[in-house]
């Protein structure tokens, strides 16, 4: 006898169907999937077997096989145990009714005493049997939060395989989720700015890179609040439309870190440690899963120590962010992942740290302090737009300062600034950060005083000539941010410090 | 007799007419003297300026500012070459236009520290590059010592600007009494550990310095015809307000701000703008100071 039961599994991002196909027959007692399954596939025999046991039905004592159509694609995760259990009970007439009525889509693991156990992804499987047409689902209720977030459809949260079972066979149908309202009302963060006691060069650096989408580098002593400032940039970024909440939340749940939880409201903030490989970077695995790149999607991704992140890791970081997504290839499969990250990274100003601290001696010989500052050079470098360097120990006046801004006063003036920069580039680009070689052409004109300011600058002080647009596009966002239409000689001039690695000795002193 | 070496500059030995007269009245003047650039008859009017090679901002103003006062008051300032204080004092007689000689611990022929491959060059149109060492010889440390008695036997004094208590200029200003040149000191404050050498040296009797006069009478050399009326710094508003805050020591750019209750993106372009002009240099880590000590 056969049956059919309709489910779904995640490559990448992006959801597909999988009919698992059922047929018990006569022969030897067995148990045998195919259809590519993986380990964690293989192992769900014991777990089914159990769970079917344990909600007081029978597996039959003869040849049970189970197709997962496609079959030249890898399946893998335990996420068919549900179906294949109903598929089992409904091939052996256990259940009077039919496995799937109306089409509907069962996903789930299952544990050994017949309880379900959430799965990761489970919003794409959602969102792709949505656009497929699918309307009906039965999913493990620990999955509700993100399975309401998904309207239109008809979703039926279970906890045990003996409610699937007295769902399908109409004893005892289980309600459909309501949608979740779109809460787009960000709750408060628990860190902000007014933590952050001085540092006013590097709060506004901050401020003027959340205004641009401008990537940043922090350069000071251990201990100058470097990680500290980097939390907090996601405060003061606008906050996530709903679109980006949906997005945000989806790479969560293929990654398995939703937990149970509703939507991702907040920015992502991501900070993977210097020895982190590139697999875990960019992400990886057979099926590959995504990395910190892409769970860093639209939020930030700190990176402290960057001379200590090894070469190539810091190699694949140019794909995203050059074009805000990242490609992983692998034997079986090419998946693209979204990663439009803000970087910030942090580093010291020499190999012992405390070069150009006021109460500590730097014993660095300027050969090893060029070396170390050489590391970060190049690629990397060109796509970083403000340099910001900090100092440790602040003196008396600056610990007694009353505290500073809060987040949400300075959030309100970024907000103001994004809206100008929107509504001049439209489209494409949405912050001064994305703008094209020709979009910056057109909107960062100077007059012939300002042109002759930053020549002049940039040879008096020997900048490289590459730091011309960057100082452009700084100066464009903090004119932005004065709500100035043109660029003046005052936003040149705060836009070349922050162009530090561009001077020669700047840095080396 | 005056030999090419390779095209590696001069040599010249003891029996030559263009050997330095200062240098024949030390105890072992070198036989050899591998020179690149030219040595004058003037240069015979020479003061040495030597100090730590990890200085504080305020040694790198003061060797600066006398390299500078020292080359236009017509004397030749000599130094070793080293990072910290002997560069600042290249630099300084650089840009007071006068003569300039560096004495090497190694070959004419190698840059050490390579950081200073243009100094170097510039040092030898401006006046000479000198050692005792072969051209190929590396900088090995003990050479260095060897090297100092160099520097005092070419000068009529040496002015020492700072360095720690064990700092290799000590052996230059013990070398400078030995020869019987004078020993000048330059004061710092009490607790800078970089000054504790020039103070033992003038608790020892070395003159204290505070102008370049005291250099030029003390040697009795002739002060320069003009007096230094250094033209006044012209400022206005913010620039004025920004620059009256800084000093020698170093000052971060919050720190500056909140002095002068300005916004700190002000206080940055105000500041880049006096870069602009030469007046204050910015120190790794967003400091300031500024670049003369005249106000």
């Amino acid at each position: 006898m056969l049956a059919r039961v309709r489910s779904a599994a995640v490559l990448g991002l992006e959801a597909y169907p999988v009919d698992v196909e059922v047929d018990v027959g006569i022969g030897l007692p067995a148990f045998t999937i195919v259809g590519l399954p993986d380990a964690a596939v293989q192992e769900a025999k014991e777990r089914v077997r159990a769970a079917i046991r344990n909600s007081n039905y029978q597996v039959p004592a003869r040849k049970i096989t189970i197709n997962l159509a496609p079959a030249d694609v890898r399946k893998a995760g335990p996420a068919f145990d549900l179906p294949m259990a109903i598929g089992i009970l409904a091939a052996t007439r256990q259940i009077r009714a039919p496995a799937a009525p109306n089409g509907t889509m069962l996903v789930g693991e299952l544990s050994l005493d017949g309880g379900l156990r959430p799965v990761a992804g489970l919003l794409s499987i959602l969102l792709g049997a949505r656009s497929r047409g699918t309307r009906a689902f039965i999913v493990p209720e620990p999955n509700a939060g993100e399975a309401a977030l998904v309207d239109g459809l008809q979703i039926h949260p279970a906890s045990t395989l003996a409610q699937v079972i007295a769902h399908l066979e109409g004893t005892s149908p289980i309600p459909p989720l309501r949608t979740a309202p779109r809460a787009a009302a960000s709750p408060p963060d628990d860190v902000d700015f007014n933590d952050v006691r001085g540092q006013d060069h590097a709060k506004r650096a901050m401020e003027i890179a959340a205004a641009g989408g401008h990537n940043v580098l922090l350069v000071g002593p251990p201990g100058a609040g470097k990680t500290m400032l980097a939390r907090r940039l996601p405060t003061i970024l606008p906050s996530l439309t709903w679109e980006e909440v949906m997005e945000v939340t989806q790479v969560y749940s293929v990654a398995g870190l939703l937990r149970g939880s509703g939507p991702r409201i907040l920015r992502p903030f991501r900070s993977p440690h210097h020895a982190s490989s590139t697999a875990a970077l960019i992400g990886g695995g057979p099926g590959p899963r995504p990395g910190e790149v892409t769970l860093a999607h639209r939020g930030v991704l700190f990176l402290d120590e960057l001379p200590e992140f090894h070469r190539d890791v810091l190699e694949v970081l140019r794909q995203p962010l050059e074009d805000r997504v990242i490609t992983v290839a692998r034997v079986q499969s090419t998946v693209t992942f979204p990663a439009a990250f803000m970087l910030v990274a942090a580093m010291n100003p020499c190999p012992c740290g405390h070069r150009g601290d006021e109460k500590r001696e730097c014993l660095c010989t300027p050969p090893q302090v060029a070396r170390y500052l050489r590391r970060v050079s190049g690629p990397l470098l060109d796509r970083i737009d403000l340099h910001v360097e900090m100092p440790r120990v602040l003196p008396a006046e600056l610990t007694s300062v009353p505290t500073g801004e809060s987040s949400t006063e300075i959030r309100a003036r970024v907000l103001r600034a994004r809206a100008i920069e929107q509504a001049r580039l439209g489209g494409a680009a949405s912050c001064n950060a994305e703008m094209t070689p020709r979009q910056l052409r057109r909107h960062c004109r100077l007059g012939e005083e300002e042109k002759a300011f930053l020549r002049g600058a940039l040879e008096r002080l020997g900048l490289s000539a590459r730091a011309y647009d960057r100082v452009l596009r700084l100066a464009r966002t903090i004119a932005d941010l004065e709500g100035s239409d043109g660029i003046t000689v005052a936003h040149l001039a705060e836009a070349i410090q922050y162009r530090a690695f561009d001077r020669p000795l700047r840095l080396l002193g | 007799m005056t030999g090419r070496c390779g095209c590696w500059g001069n040599v010249l030995t003891l029996q030559d007419a263009a050997y330095p007269a200062a240098l024949r009245t030390i105890a072992d003047p070198p036989q050899r003297l591998y020179v690149r650039g030219t040595l004058q008859e003037a240069d015979h009017r020479a003061v040495a300026v030597v100090g730590a090679r990890r200085a504080s901002a305020y040694g790198l103003a003061v060797a600066e500012w006398l390299g500078q006062e020292l080359a236009r008051s017509g004397v030749t300032v000599i130094s070793g070459l080293a990072r910290g204080i002997d560069a600042a004092a290249h630099r300084g007689a650089l840009q007071g236009g006068g003569r300039t000689i560096a004495v090497l611990g190694c070959g004419v022929d190698i840059v050490y520290p390579p950081e200073h491959a243009r100094l170097m060059v510039q040092i030898i149109e401006a006046g000479a590059v000198v050692s005792e060492f072969p051209p190929g010889t590396p900088p090995l440390r003990h050479q260095f010592p060897r090297r100092n008695r160099l520097i005092s036997g070419l000068s009529l004094g040496v002015v020492v600007v700072e360095g720690r208590a064990d700092s290799g200029a000590l052996i230059t200003a013990d070398c400078a009494l030995e020869q019987g040149r004078e020993v000048f000191a330059v004061p710092g404050g009490v607790f800078a550990e970089t000054s504790a050498l020039p103070h033992r040296l003038l608790q020892q009797g070395a003159k204290l310095l505070t102008t370049v006069e005291d250099i030029l009478e003390e040697l009795r050399l002739p002060k320069p015809p003009t007096s230094a009326a250094a033209s006044a710094i012209a400022l206005e508003g913010t620039e004025a307000a920004v620059y009256a805050q800084l000093s020698l020591d170093p000052q971060h750019m919050d720190v500056l701000a909140l002095r002068c209750r300005l916004p700190v993106a002000e206080v940055a372009r105000v500041l880049l703008g006096l870069e602009l002009r030469g007046l204050v240099r910015a120190l790794p880590g967003q400091r300031y100071v500024r670049t003369t000590v005249e106000t």
